[in-house]
């Protein structure tokens, strides 16, 4: 099993959406995440997937992605370098106690406050997958309320 | 020029020459199907039943190569040519299925006759769209029959709702030309690729030639032949792909596969080089995958590329349109003399690739296929349904000429061959076509006796009545030790004292006298002596005729290769 990160450009037509996922589905593959937005030109939006499973049948879904008729180009970061970006949302509990604390701990990854109430502190946070992992491993003892990531989204790291 | 919806969609079909659309009406049709009331250019045949319209627009299709078209309404007439897609789209087959739909204020509100065809028909369909308005109506026609007809074809579904078939577009005209971003198939084969397997071919020692409907789609055969003459490669084709080589010509040797002859799947598994062109490795030709063609490397010619490696993994790719690969392969490859491996290819062929004990007593139904190929000097059309009989067709009738067989290859369809016959007759005028069925499909589809009677389609119905859902009925008696569950269409039910042959029920319908209540000329052969005149008293009928054969109802069809085992673990009867 290997985790791949692709990227599609498609028409931004209704059903396309359904269109994409159906390669996954129908094959019994889970999509660990998905993200859609329009690019710069609004009849295209770009979905940015990700999803874990057998090296050749993702190879294989990639070559049925590029069959469909609204794709207009898939690119699977599995052979070129990528920069990947996740965003998370999360409400923390915390009391007049360690509010310091969690700020502080927030410095160190980055994150941003976005919310205080007197219970409680909604922080954001952008990085890797594995980073954002370790500020919720960070977290945790403090009670977290609430996690809402974003899925991925990728760039190469240089233009082909 | 001012149109309505209706009218556009109509127009459309008569700008793509369509010549007869098959199709049933219903609520949200009505205004399309009130434009064909008046509308000369085209003919309009009324089926019995939806699933029909998709399979006598697909059965077109597959005998003229032109896109077929079905016209049906909303709601259950959609739902109902869902299979008709399915069967079309596993066989790549051009088609365009116009499905109304409830008026677009009504869309997800479980209106009446509603259902989300677009979202049903999506995994079986080359593509589809719901219309939403009228001034995309005119250029999505385009794009259906330009998607439906080049790259790897498939059927394509058009999604109309009522409100946009009642309303007026002013300006219409229709799109001379179509251009799809996203969607430009890759027809030509790379040239460096072509002559690597040019290269491949000169340095095999035992090249094997593997075929399939891609020969067909393409228009190849013609390329195909002069490309075996040259290299004396022999041939197997798959049964979609039969017809695209000749049936009789010496470097044939027949389909390979589950029901394949010796001689092709021991070529499979011998050969050196396999050279694919436009076949898909279907399981029911691979047999076990892991050992499958063992010895070979692997050329797969193919126009889709999701095709290469998705079963087999392959040496050489060449993706492409199979005509313009071969006449590209045909300048650069060297010319390949007969040699030992062709000999003792042709000793595994022997006098005749595939074997069976014919009877005095009881009519076998392989020799109601020999008949029929004497009969109509092998120049028939036939369509088949799904079983046993499909599988003797494929092996006993000689297949000269591409679109000669329509048959539902990958969705393995009953019901299918009937209607299929029907858009065959419609597109070959005066070419006989005959549907070679066993008593269990025909009964999928019986009612389009009326559509053959009423429009006096020329269609020999040919039932090979062995009383079985036989093809069912030979896996339990091969593997499930003679468990008949469900497979007798005497009892419908299990008769634990079953005894086969010496059954005394009676056998539910009578065929001859179905046919004559529906107008069609029937006629019923019991015994060996009568085979040969049944068939001349069908032929001779000018228009449907229905033969019944009372066939041997526990014959096999051999050899067989049991799934999953590989292709030289061959069991013979």
């Amino acid at each position: 099993m290997s985790v791949h990160t692709i990227s599609i450009l498609v028409e931004n037509h209704s059903g396309a959406l359904s269109r994409i996922s159906g390669l996954f589905s129908s094959r019994g593959y889970n999509i660990t995440s998905l993200t859609v937005a329009e690019t710069d030109d609004p009849t295209v939006s770009r979905m940015t997937i990700v999803v874990d499973g057998e090296e050749e049948i993702l190879e294989q879904i990639v070559k049925q992605l590029n069959r469909l008729i609204d794709v207009i180009k898939v690119i699977d970061f599995e052979a070129e370098p990528l920069i990947e970006r996740e965003m998370v949302l999360l409400r923390v509990d915390s009391s007049n106690a360690n509010r310091h604390e969690i700020v502080e701990l927030g410095s160190i990854f980055s994150a941003r406050i976005v919310g205080v109430a007197p219970s409680s502190m909604t922080l954001e946070m952008t990085g890797t997958k594995s980073s954002i992992n370790d500020f919720i491993t960070m977290l945790k003892p403090y009670g977290i309320k609430e996690i809402v990531r974003s899925g991925t989204i990728a760039i190469a790291q240089s233009r082909k | 020029m001012r149109k309505t919806g209706a009218q556009i969609v109509i127009d459309a079909l008569i700008q793509e020459e369509v010549e007869v659309v098959f199709g049933y009406p219903g609520g949200v049709v009505i205004p399309i199907f009130d434009v064909l009331y008046d509308t000369k250019e085209l003919k309009f045949v009324l089926t019995r039943h939806e699933q029909a319209a998709a399979h006598a627009a697909d059965g077109y299709s597959r005998a003229s190569g032109k896109v077929g078209v079905c016209l049906v309404t909303s709601g259950p007439g959609a739902t109902n040519i869902m299979t008709g897609l399915a069967t079309a789209y596993l066989d790549s087959i051009p088609m365009v299925a116009i499905t109304g739909q409830v008026a677009s204020s009504l869309l997800g509100t479980d209106a009446f006759q509603e259902a989300d065809i677009v979202g049903i028909s999506r995994p079986i369909t080359k593509h589809n769209f719901l219309v939403k308005s009228i001034q995309e109506l005119p250029v999505l026609m385009k794009q259906a029959f330009h998607i439906a007809r080049t790259g790897r074809p498939g059927p394509v579904l058009i999604d109309i709702p009522v409100d946009i078939s009642r309303a007026v577009l002013d300006g219409y005209q229709y799109p001379e030309t179509v251009s799809i971003r996203s969607y430009k198939p890759n027809l030509h084969g790379h040239p460096r690729q072509i002559q690597r397997a040019a290269e491949a071919i000169a340095a095999a020692k035992k090249p094997l030639l593997f075929t399939g409907g891609g020969i067909i789609h393409a228009g190849a055969h013609k390329e195909l032949l002069e490309f075996a003459q040259k290299t004396n490669m022999p041939v197997t084709t798959t049964l979609m792909g039969l017809g695209g080589f000749p049936g009789e010509h010496p470097l044939f040797l027949g389909m390979p596969g589950m029901h394949g002859a010796k001689a092709a799947n021991y070529a499979i598994q011998e050969c050196d080089l396999m050279v694919s062109i436009g076949a898909r490795f279907d399981d029911r030709v691979t047999g076990f995958v892991a050992k499958f063609a063992p010895n070979a490397s692997i050329i797969h010619m193919d126009v889709d590329p999701a095709a290469i490696s998705k079963i087999i993994k392959v040496d050489i790719p060449v993706v492409g349109d199979a005509k313009n690969i071969l006449i590209e392969l045909n300048k650069v490859v060297k010319e390949r003399a007969a040699d030992s491996w062709n000999e003792k290819v042709m000793k595994w062929k022997g006098d005749r690739l595939f074997h069976y004990t014919d009877s005095q007593d009881v009519i076998k139904p392989q020799a109601v296929i020999e008949a029929v190929f004497r009969e109509t000097s092998g120049n028939a059309i036939i369509c088949t349904e799904v079983g046993q009989h499909q599988m003797w067709t494929a092996q006993y009738f000689k297949f000269n000429r591409p679109r000669q067989l329509l048959t539902s290859g990958g969705l393995g369809t009953m019901g299918f061959g009937m209607p299929a016959a029907m858009g065959a007759a419609l597109s070959n005028p005066g070419v006989p076509v005959v549907d070679i069925a066993g008593d269990g499909s025909i009964q999928m589809n019986i009612q389009e006796l009326a559509t053959l009677s009423i429009n006096r389609i020329p269609v020999k119905i040919c039932i090979l009545n062995n009383s079985y859902l036989g093809m069912v009925r030979q896996w339990q008696e091969l593997f499930h030790n003679r468990r008949y569950s469900s497979t007798c269409l005497r009892g419908g039910y299990v008769c634990k004292d079953c005894t086969g042959t010496e059954c005394k029920r009676k056998y539910i319908p009578d065929f001859v006298a179905l046919a004559q209540s529906y107008g069609v000329a029937a006629f019923r052969a019991e015994k060996v002596a009568d085979v040969q005149q049944v068939i001349r008293d069908a032929l001779a009928v000018d228009g449907p005729a229905l033969m019944e054969f009372v066939v041997t109802p526990e014959e096999n069809v051999f050899p067989m290769v049991p799934a999953g085992k590989p292709l030289d673990e061959i069991l013979e009867g």
